[in-house]
């Protein structure tokens, strides 16, 4: 922190205020004069929460996506296919079994199998052409949207969340006071923050896993040199698969989660697809703590900008992407 | 210019064979049916379709002596992708009588384009925006289901009088058919001294995934919501309002709390029981006619609904006075349908929901129902009969020049301060 403050004492500063504002205006009860300027304090902190657990689930579709690329270059545009297809199996096994949980282990699996399939069936043919293997996966993502459709028809689906983490939980976080003197705190849906908190844990398991562990390393290694990689005795298709395998279950998984939050339906893949590819965008290619970041900016953006300026919030997302493209075209966490 | 030169030429063949064809295969007439079979409101054009079908077995595929064709359109409840399907149908397939499409503002632009086909017949599916008829209506645009104001009939002053409700909170789609809705409700209720102010009223898009902002933004200080959302974004918004802990009753606009959300797979159940609305259907009405409709339609798809929804009753409607008016013509177009358009313009018959006949723009004068949401015997979720308001017009029983006096329906309109 000392050193920080050393080279960057301006930044440092205004960061630290930005910090405590924010805190203030979560924590203390609003005076008269802020709620004219910007509306109500409920609408505020219940926008930065679902801020949060959107990128949180973000970073759950994107985190698999920036994998892939990172290590194989593959720009997986079925990405979002995958997504939908772990939500229909989540939601099939859920209901079939009434249990929740074995719906999301089953959709990770089942998905992250489906994308070794197609690492050992498709893409190992056309190793190193980058073009091809993208068309593929276009086409891919058109024939699995088309089959998951003529399968589960247009009808939007919706899970049935764990009993316990349905219905909304008090904040202690005091909204208003009212003339009698009572606190009224704010409430938040239980499942919302879920979402949030296993995204934090997958971020964490993503960073032990490739900071720590050997396979992790020579994931690394591949990321920056794969031919030495391949040269010093790896097995590098293994590894090709493992993280092909896991970057696709990670969108199984996340189809379950998202489709909890929200819903099911046609059209979610594509959705999702372009949230992915902003997200890494803006985060930097290839890189986890870049996903993290993207998904976090354009979560919050996407919320503040429907909350507060409904008629052209959608904009935003895309002014944040051009502003990153034009002053920094790598991405914020990008290298290279 | 050579190639435009050619596909002229070829177009002019085309044409002249196209009716050379049509002549020789009189014994067939192509009907064209548009609905959305993409998008947020798949499911609706889904049961669209099934609204076809079963006025089309109805008839055996026949009348006026002509064996009936069916083609399919799709579209996404876009005005863009609407006016592409009907190109298809009209253009391509050559279909004399299209009926469709599904949404509002589809609507709105399948009347600017039937003006440029004055020889082909359009049949309105379930759109219902205002102005598709009421303002420079086309001269060959039928509508046998009413706008979404006539379908709110009676609804403003029931949550005004007996539900006791003074301030509302607003959540509806951003086009045209959920502006009509909001107009058709406010205008009688804030004429009784209800509120609901613009800063109060809540637009999405169409399609919109994630309600939490809106219900972040919702304000606390108001009595009820009134909910004009249909298809997908309907139980999206239900599912995440219960999630959130909201408590507000809601009032739900006519495909709201429609069949083609209530039997959804969704858990909406303790949001939406009890809820007031109206529209052209009640899943419980008591009525031979009805009750044979709603029987039809269950054996026939034992996939759909619990009971019809307000989709395949439309474009049962619908379909079913295109053939009817073909029987009473003979199955004959050959005037480019003029005959056929005079026999439509006066047709009046029985539907399963009472008696339906068309005003001077050819806006449907029909009866509306205002319903409550309850459980079912068989424990599904129904709308049940609070009152029927019979043969509701299109002006409300006002006269047209007095009605135009509103204004055109808008986020604003009325203002309700």
């Amino acid at each position: 922190m000392g050193r920080l403050f050393g080279r960057h004492p301006n930044w440092t500063i205004a960061v630290l205020l930005a910090a405590v504002v924010l805190v203030w205006l979560i924590f203390a009860v609003w005076p008269e004069w802020l709620v004219n300027v910007i509306g109500r304090k409920k609408t505020f902190v219940n926008t930065l929460i679902n801020g949060l657990t959107l990128a949180g689930l973000y970073f759950l579709v994107a985190s698999g996506f920036t994998l892939i690329f990172g290590l194989m270059r593959n720009v997986n545009l079925a990405h979002g296919a995958m997504y939908l297809l772990g939500a229909y199996i989540g939601y099939e096994v859920a209901e079939a079994s009434g249990n929740w949980f074995l719906g999301l282990v089953v959709a990770f699996l089942a998905v992250a199998l489906f994308g070794v399939l197609m690492q050992v069936l498709i893409f190992r043919r056309m190793e190193g052409d980058d073009l091809r293997q993208t068309m593929v996966t276009i086409a891919i993502s058109i024939i699995a949207a088309d089959l998951m459709l003529a399968v589960w028809t247009g009808t939007t689906y919706q899970f049935t969340p764990p009993e316990w983490l349905f219905g909304a939980i008090t904040l202690p976080i005091v909204s208003v006071v009212k003339s009698s003197g009572d606190a009224v705190f704010i409430k938040y849906p239980a499942y919302r923050l879920a979402v949030f908190f296993l995204a934090v844990a997958v971020g964490i398991a993503l960073w032990v896993f490739l900071n720590r562990t050997r396979v992790g390393m020579m994931v690394r290694a591949g990321v920056n040199d794969r031919d030495m990689l391949a040269a010093s005795g790896v097995n590098i298709q293994l590894v090709f698969m493992l993280v092909f395998g896991l970057g696709a279950g990670l969108a199984g998984l996340a189809g379950v989660v998202g489709g909890t939050a929200l819903s099911i339906a046609p059209g979610e893949d594509l959705r999702y697809l372009l949230a992915s590819l902003v997200v890494v965008i803006v985060g930097g290619l290839g890189s986890i703590s870049g996903a993290a970041v993207g998904a976090l900016i354009i979560g919050l953006a996407e919320q503040f900008g429907l909350a507060y300026f409904p008629t052209y919030g959608v904009v935003f997302t895309f002014l944040i992407m051009v502003l990153v493209l034009a002053v920094r075209p790598q991405g914020i966490m990008g290298g290279r | 210019m050579i190639v435009r030169y050619i596909s002229k030429t070829l177009l002019a063949i085309a044409i002249v064979f196209a009716g050379w064809h049509s002549a020789k295969a009189q014994e067939t007439i192509k009907m064209g049916a548009l609905a959305t079979l993409e998008g947020a409101f798949t499911v609706l054009g889904e049961e669209g379709m099934r609204g076809v079908e079963m006025a089309l077995e109805e008839f055996g595929y026949e009348a006026g002596g002509k064996t009936i064709e069916l083609v399919t359109g799709s579209s996404d409840a876009s005005p863009d992708s609407a006016l592409r399907a009907a190109r298809k149908l009209v253009e391509q397939d050559g279909v004399p009588i299209l009926v469709g499409p599904l949404s509002g503002s589809e609507g709105l632009a399948l009347k600017d384009y039937a003006k440029t086909h004055p020889d082909v017949t359009f049949i309105n599916g379930s759109s219902a925006a205002q102005d598709t008829t009421l303002r420079e209506p086309a001269e060959n645009f039928f509508r046998f289901t009413g706008d979404g104001a006539q379908w709110l009939a009676g609804l403003g002053e029931y949550a005004y009088n007996e539900k006791g409700y003074r301030n509302l909170a607003v959540l509806a789609e951003d086009y045209s058919f959920p502006y009509t809705q909001v107009f058709g409700f406010l205008e009688p209720f804030c004429r009784l001294g209800g509120k609901a102010p613009a800063d109060a009223r809540f637009w999405v898009p169409i399609g919109n995934n994630d309600y939490s902002s809106v219900i972040a933004a919702l304000p606390d200080d108001v009595d009820a919501i009134f909910v004009a959302l249909g298809g997908a974004d309907a139980v999206k918004f239900l599912t995440q309002y219960g999630q959130a802990g909201g408590e507000l009753p809601l009032v739900g606009g006519t495909i709201t709390v429609d069949q083609s959300v209530l039997g959804s797979k969704g858990r909406i159940r303790d949001q939406v029981i009890g809820t007031p609305s109206a529209g052209p259907i009640s899943d419980t009405w008591d009525n031979p006619a009805w009750r044979e409709f709603q029987d039809e339609y269950r054996e026939r798809f034992p996939d759909g609904f619990p009971s019809p929804s307000l989709f395949a009753h439309s474009y049962y409607i619908s379909t079913k006075a295109a053939l009817l008016a073909l029987d009473e013509v003979n199955g004959d177009l050959s005037d480019g349908g003029k005959a056929y358009r005079r026999a439509l313009a006066n047709l009046e018959f029985e539907t399963p929901t009472g008696k339906v006949s068309l005003d001077e723009r050819r806006n449907a004068v029909a009866d509306v129902f205002l319903t409550e949401v309850t459980v079912d015997d068989a424990g599904n979720l129904a709308n049940e009969t609070v009152r029927v308001i019979p043969q509701v017009n299109q002006t409300l029983g006002l006269p047209y020049e007095e009605f135009l006096a509103y204004g055109q329906v808008s986020r604003e309109n009325p203002s309700c301060e």
